[in-house]
């Protein structure tokens, strides 16, 4: 399980996540057993705009059989998934109350927020 | 403005219907599709299928060869890539070379691109790659142009000159913007302003790019942002040649002495704009699949303004 303490640890934990993809070869996140999803089906994140308690996790599943990712629109970049192929899972705790925009950037027009409050 | 969209529609268009269609295209916008037996697109009202058995020199553009792609729409995209590299290596006479115009894996995995890559050098044909975005998912497309465009600027971009003809590679796949399309990006159109500064204007241009240059869908992003400056630096030319790939599917559009055509994959095709709920693989049985993935040949005749293209399905 990937696991972000924070969308500003982001970095950290994504070099976590390519150790994982170093030692496996599929991006495989196992996902968890309570929380938040957002599903990407038919190139659109869903429910786009998806309102959590802060601390809460927030699971990210492709259904689409093309790759996706979730990485943040506004900068300083937080938010950045692997590519994550036909039923990956790609899971963040949000520590932080704010409004956290994110977009594919395979297929930027696919775009959605996560308000933490 | 917006262009009016004729979705593919496969078996509708006769040739006779396209010929019809190209002197229409004098007015500005043609669409065609390609499907069946070889076809020859006519370009400017000028080029002749009969020309293509005297061309000065003819290249073939591949596209969107998503090595490593699995799912239902082509459980094997490595074999229909093959069974089209094949179809090149029968070519008569020979294309002068190749170009992959994106997308040569699918998830930017190195077995992928060593596949690709393989498969490629087999044909013995030297070969000009720019990425799609999806080799561009490790490491900022770093790993795609160290294997495949060394040469190229520090962006990706180049360009090279054969038989007279003026090639430009560009990339318009890298810094994608949330909720944008394809991007060139100012350095990249300064650099091809220069590039093409001192050129003679009678000089043919094919310019390469992934994503189409034009606007085909607004809503799923098949456009590029800034296409319009990179036009504006081409447009005193008399004969500019646009080849994407991207869309998975032949569309074409002639706007004055430009003519912008997509590209089939050779892996599997994508639905027309306002057909499907989105752009994602299209599933079709084997025998009409063979019919919507193929290459296409670009044939140059030496004092004739317009490049004729022919595009070859798999099968008929
Ligand atoms: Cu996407």
């Amino acid at each position: 399980m990937v696991r972000f303490a924070s969308a500003r640890r982001g970095a950290l934990a994504l070099a976590a996540a390519l150790a994982v993809l170093a030692f496996g070869y599929s991006p495989f996140f196992a996902r968890a057993d309570r929380g938040n999803t957002v599903t990407i089906d038919n190139f659109t994140f869903g429910p786009n705009d998806l309102a959590v308690a802060v601390g809460a996790n927030v699971v990210w599943t492709n259904r689409d059989d093309i790759p996706h990712t979730v990485v943040s629109a506004d900068a300083p970049a937080g938010l950045k998934s692997p590519p994550l192929d036909t039923d990956d899972h790609f899971e963040v705790r949000f520590d932080k109350a704010g409004i956290y925009k994110y977009f594919c950037s395979i297929h930027p027009k696919m775009t959605g927020t996560i308000t933490v409050r | 403005m917006t262009d009016p969209i004729e979705p593919n529609a496969p078996g509708r268009a006769s040739r006779r219907a396209i010929l019809k269609c190209a002197v229409w295209a004098g007015a500005g916008v043609l669409w065609t599709v390609s499907v069946g037996v070889p076809r020859a697109g006519v370009l400017g009202g000028t080029a002749r299928a009969a020309d293509l058995a005297s061309a000065d020199f003819s290249f073939v553009q591949i596209s969107d060869s998503h090595i490593g792609f699995n799912k239902e729409a082509n459980p094997d995209a490595v074999g229909t890539f093959k069974k089209l590299l094949a179809r090149v290596r029968a070519m008569s006479p020979p294309p002068a070379f190749m170009v992959h115009t994106g997308d040569v894996s699918h998830l930017s995995r190195d077995a992928e691109w060593d596949t690709a890559q393989q498969l490629i050098k087999e044909t013995g044909f030297e070969t000009h790659f720019i990425p799609g975005e999806h080799d561009m998912l490790a490491d900022d497309g770093k790993p795609f142009f160290a294997r495949f465009s060394p040469g190229a600027t520090p962006g990706g971009w180049s360009s090279f000159d054969r038989n007279g003809v003026h090639f430009v590679a560009l990339i318009n796949v890298a810094n994608l913007k949330p909720g944008g399309q394809g991007n060139l990006g100012a350095e990249q159109i300064a650099w091809l302003e220069n590039d093409l500064r001192d050129r003679s204007a009678s000089q043919p241009i094919v310019v390469l790019a992934h994503m189409p240059l034009w606007l085909i869908s607004a809503e799923w992003g098949w456009g590029t942002d800034d296409a319009a400056q990179a036009l504006s630096a081409l447009k005193r030319f008399g004969s500019v040649t646009v080849l994407n790939g991207h869309i998975h599917q032949v569309m074409q559009k002639i706007d004055g002495n430009v003519s912008f055509h997509t590209a089939m994959s050779t892996a599997f095709p994508q639905p027309a704009p306002g057909t499907a709920p989105s752009p994602g693989p299209m599933k079709v049985d084997a025998g009409k699949l063979r019919t919507l993935l193929g290459v296409r040949t670009v044939n140059y005749v030496l004092g004739q303004s317009a490049l004729a293209i022919v595009d070859h399905p798999l099968g008929a």
